[in-house]
């Protein structure tokens, strides 16, 4: 427990909207923890005085005396009344608890705000400081100073608190090196605070709610280790503690066991008390900064029009290069379950048809769903998203709402997938090539060598230079464009007819852009496959795609042979992507030369 | 990858030599006039310098500290001011019992983490919340509190175990198990719910990073993404976190050995922190420390295994 408030990351504190205090006491815990721990302040405070016979008084006859008329909770191995000493130990552990709290909260945020705001030599030093006292258990340490220091639960609970400094210097430190240089801090500095009015104004009020949960955590810690200390008879035996009350209990565990039960209670009730306040303000604390981070999904407004989509007829430049029907998705809703049970649509009815062979380009800005209707397909929705209606009929087969089971055979095998980020989408931790052979193995059902073979010949496919070394390294030992090529490569490993690419090149440098893409359309052809295309470039679409679906806010607009949209597109929203590209550059010749610096 | 083991065992043995250098100064500065405390207040001063000059106490410090440094290298920490005892024999002859119980705790939280904090994150629902709750309460109790709980139950009400005493392995399995069980146990419920917990956020962390849905894409089961990659990925936060709860379990094991009368450094800890046995103090601090830097070196040998990034740093 020790190393872990030490260990524990910083908390993010935003600014608290209204008082911390008054949000706990509407927090069931939070009330509850706080409750008790005020009735333990009180008993400290009073107990001593209020306690109807002196603690330390022993008696012959009393010698555990079970609860009674005389001993409302018995009296213990010398007689002495168990009630007494409950109420004037709790002032002694808790006055130990808070020199330790307040020995480390001093030391930490002091060192810490030094380390993290002026830097320097201190940093390093406070920093190895740090792990030289994580590198001992806090315990063995108390045993040693206690050899030397003698059995006082002062010194024990100070050098203690220095022992857990680090749970305070840590934080802060976190927090001031983050805040140290944010605009208004260096704004202040420029306008010619000085560091100890910055501090006192900018870098406290940041670290302060943090430090405050942190304080219920180190309390808790050092009522733990005190009563350790205590239990373990290295206390000073003249002063009632809870845990020399657990110390007389367990020694006379097989005859009053009882007695185990009440200094029990007040340490264990006490820590979690403690540890579910913490709980508590960190709640209540990241429910005022509100969620953290906003998922992928688009902002749609929730409106039930439905415009008419805007159809182009086929002409002969799309209709040649075409197969039988490959993909066809009708009506299609995809929506995120709310906790308030609504949900949230972020495709709104999209139908779109791909054949063997055909390149369909989708297009629409961020936010459009034209990622989530490829995910739909691909049966990868993120956490919480689904197929709310409508169908996606793959040669046969409807994948609208096909569970991981329906999809085998399907997905990897049939249907793939080029994501966006190449990086991000190999696994750090393995290998290229167990990466590429591991799919290949399942689906196709061929031994390793045979996987791995293969794996290099594709590898020579996608132009990487040298097949083995690649295959060999590690992804983060390669560049963002070897990278997509191998992705690539993985993609097609198990000749799927459907290559669904999320914007395969939008991470890459401009120069790579074109490359890749050619390689994209050579495999597609070469392949015979179909391929759904989603971009937001339409200089991608013009250089690859047959034909092309515009989406907006979950729907698609305008839909049709590309040679067709570029020459009269008709809806405004076309219109306005269409101009977006044209917009910059010099005057053009045809579309396809002009493309590969936009790609 | 040797070039890496070497810097990290240079580090360590630094570090010690650094303890050392502290826990010396402080124990013998702090200890003040140590052979009148050996010797008792009945003790002629004569007597007590010539203790003194016996235990070579009236040298300066840095000379003592020079002598207790090579014999120490050389496995000599000196005798028990008491008892006469060789350091390292005493140490030597309990440290089974404390690694038996440390070690064994470690395992056992470890594995027991992974199954349930990988539950909790795939599953959710209630396994999840039961996660939460109950390490919030082994977080919160301390394991001493834990300990006596199950000597009450299982050692005294149902007499499954025995409530004290240790059983070496070497003179019966069975023994040895029954007299650690409850010891181990004691001591895993708090690592278990504090390792759950950061294998539950690192899991839940690793399923959201895009390779496992490009995985997935590939058509590789849920389970076997997550049983080879995402386990491997989740699985350095969570050994970090255990290298950090095992000095807490060789501090915690102080406690539980003197719950369960076990023979560990712990119980020779106490007696003689209690006695001011100095060399014996001092022995336990280095080896506590050894421990310490052996185990942690050991983790960042399966953190490189795990990731190769962490191989090339």
């Amino acid at each position: 427990m020790t190393e872990q408030a030490i260990t524990t990351a910083p908390v993010k504190a935003p600014a608290v909207r209204g008082s911390l205090f008054r949000r706990l006491l509407r927090n069931p815990s939070g009330l509850l923890a706080m409750a008790f721990l005020a009735l333990v302040g009180i008993v400290a405070i009073v107990g001593g005085a209020v306690a109807p016979q002196d603690p330390n008084l022993a008696s012959l006859q009393a010698i555990l005396a079970p609860p009674g008329a005389d001993h409302v909770l018995g009296a213990d191995s010398a007689g002495r009344d168990v009630f007494s000493r409950l109420l004037t130990a709790t002032q002694v552990s808790v006055a130990a608890a808070l020199l330790c709290l307040l020995v480390a909260l001093v030391i930490g945020v002091i060192a810490g705000l030094i380390a993290g705001y002026f830097g320097g030599w201190f940093d390093g030093v406070s920093s190895w400081f740090t792990g030289l006292i994580m590198a001992l258990p806090g315990i063995v340490v108390l045993l040693a100073a206690r050899s030397v220091l003698g059995p006082s639960v002062w010194y024990s609970m100070a050098i203690f608190g220095i022992i857990l400094s680090p749970a305070y210097f840590r934080l802060v430190y976190a927090s001031v090196t983050a805040v140290r240089n944010e605009l208004y801090v260096d704004a202040a500095r420029v306008s010619g605070l000085s560091n100890v009015r910055i501090i006192g104004r900018h870098i406290l009020s940041v670290v302060r709610a943090p430090v405050i949960i942190q304080s219920a955590i180190v309390a808790g810690i050092a009522i733990a280790i005190q009563s350790g200390l205590e239990f373990l008879g290295l206390g000073d035996t003249s002063v009632p503690t809870w845990g020399a009350m657990l110390n007389d209990g367990f020694t006379n565990i097989y005859k009053a066991p009882i007695l185990m039960l009440w200094p029990s209670l007040a340490i264990g009730l006490t820590c979690m008390a403690l540890v579910l306040l913490a709980n508590a303000m960190r709640d209540e604390l990241e429910r005022a900064s509100g969620p953290k981070r906003r998922s992928r999904k688009a902002a749609v407004v929730e409106v039930d029009d439905r415009p008419a989509v805007v159809q182009h007829v086929d002409d002969t430049a799309a209709s040649t290069r075409e197969g039988d029907l490959l993909l066809s998705v009708r009506d299609l809703v995809v929506g995120y379950d709310k906790p308030d049970g609504s949900i949230t649509k972020v495709v709104r009815g999209v139908s779109l048809d791909i054949r063997r062979g055909e390149v369909h380009g989708l297009i629409g800005e961020s936010g459009s769903g034209k990622t989530q209707t490829a995910f739909s397909i691909l049966g990868l929705l993120p956490a919480g998203g689904r197929v709310v209606s409508g169908s996606i009929d793959f040669d046969g087969t409807n994948l609208a709402g096909l569970g991981n089971k329906g999809y085998r055979g399907i997905r990897g095998a049939r249907i793939a997938y080029i994501p966006q980020e190449p990086m991000s989408n190999l696994d750090s931790a393995f290998t290229i090539g167990s990466q590429l052979v591991e799919p290949m193995r399942l689906n196709l059902k061929i031994s390793n060598k045979e996987a791995t073979d293969r794996a290099l010949a594709l590898l020579d496919r996608v132009g990487i230079p040298n097949p083995k070394r690649t295959f060999d390294a590690y992804p983060h030992e390669i560049s963002g464009g070897m990278a997509q090529r191998v992705l690539i490569a993985g993609a097609v490993s198990c000749d799927p007819e459907l290559l669904i690419a999320d914007e395969p090149t939008t991470a890459l440098d401009v120069t790579v852009q074109a490359e890749v893409l050619d390689l994209v359309r050579d495999l597609q052809e070469e392949r015979h496959m179909g391929l759904l295309l989603v971009t937001h470039n339409f200089g991608v679409v013009a250089d690859l795609c047959d034909r092309v679906s515009v989406m907006q806010s979950g729907l698609i607009v305008e839909t049709g042979p590309v040679r067709s949209i570029f020459q009269h597109a008709e809806h405004p929203y076309t219109q306005s992507l269409l101009d977006a590209i044209l917009e910059d550059g010099p005057a053009r010749g045809p579309l396809k030369a002009g493309e590969k610096e936009l790609a | 990858m040797i070039r890496f083991i070497l810097r990290r065992l240079l580090s360590g043995v630094i570090l010690i030599f650094v303890i050392s250098v502290v826990a010396f100064s402080l124990l013998y500065i702090g200890s003040g006039d140590i052979a009148r405390r050996i010797l008792g207040q009945n003790a002629t001063q004569e007597i007590v310098d010539r203790k003194a000059a016996e235990l070579g106490l009236n040298r300066p410090l840095y000379e003592q500290y020079w002598d207790w440094l090579t014999s120490a290298v050389q496995g000599d920490f000196g005798r028990s001011w008491f008892s006469g005892q060789l350091v390292a024999q005493g140490v030597s002859s309990r440290l089974a019992v404390t690694l038996s119980i440390v070690i064994g705790a470690t395992l056992i939280a470890a594995i027991i983490s992974v199954v349930i904090g990988v539950l909790a994150a795939t599953r959710r629902g209630w396994i999840d919340r039961g996660l939460q709750f109950t390490s919030v309460l082994g977080f919160a109790i301390p394991g001493f509190l834990i300990a006596l709980g199950l000597v009450l139950v299982f050692s005294i009400n149902l007499k499954w175990f025995k409530a004290t005493g240790y059983i070496p392995i070497t003179t019966s399995f069975s023994g040895w198990m029954s007299s650690v069980t409850l010891p181990v146990i004691a001591l895993a419920i708090g690592t278990i719910a504090a390792v759950a917990q950061q294998v539950r956020g690192s899991v839940i962390d690793a399923l959201e990073r895009d390779y496992v849905r490009t995985l997935r894409s590939r058509g590789l089961g849920m389970g076997r993404v997550v049983a080879k990659h995402v386990l491997r990925n989740a699985g350095g936060p969570a050994l970090a976190v255990l290298a950090v709860q095992f000095v807490g379990l060789l501090g915690g094991a102080v406690i539980i050995e003197q719950i369960f009368a076990l023979p560990g450094l712990g119980q020779l800890a106490v007696q003689a922190t209690v006695q001011s046995d100095i060399p014996i103090v001092m022995g336990l601090v280095i080896v506590t420390a050894s421990i310490v830097v052996i185990v942690n070196l050991l983790i960042d040998l399966a953190q490189a295994a795990l990731n190769p990034k962490v191989r090339l740093s």
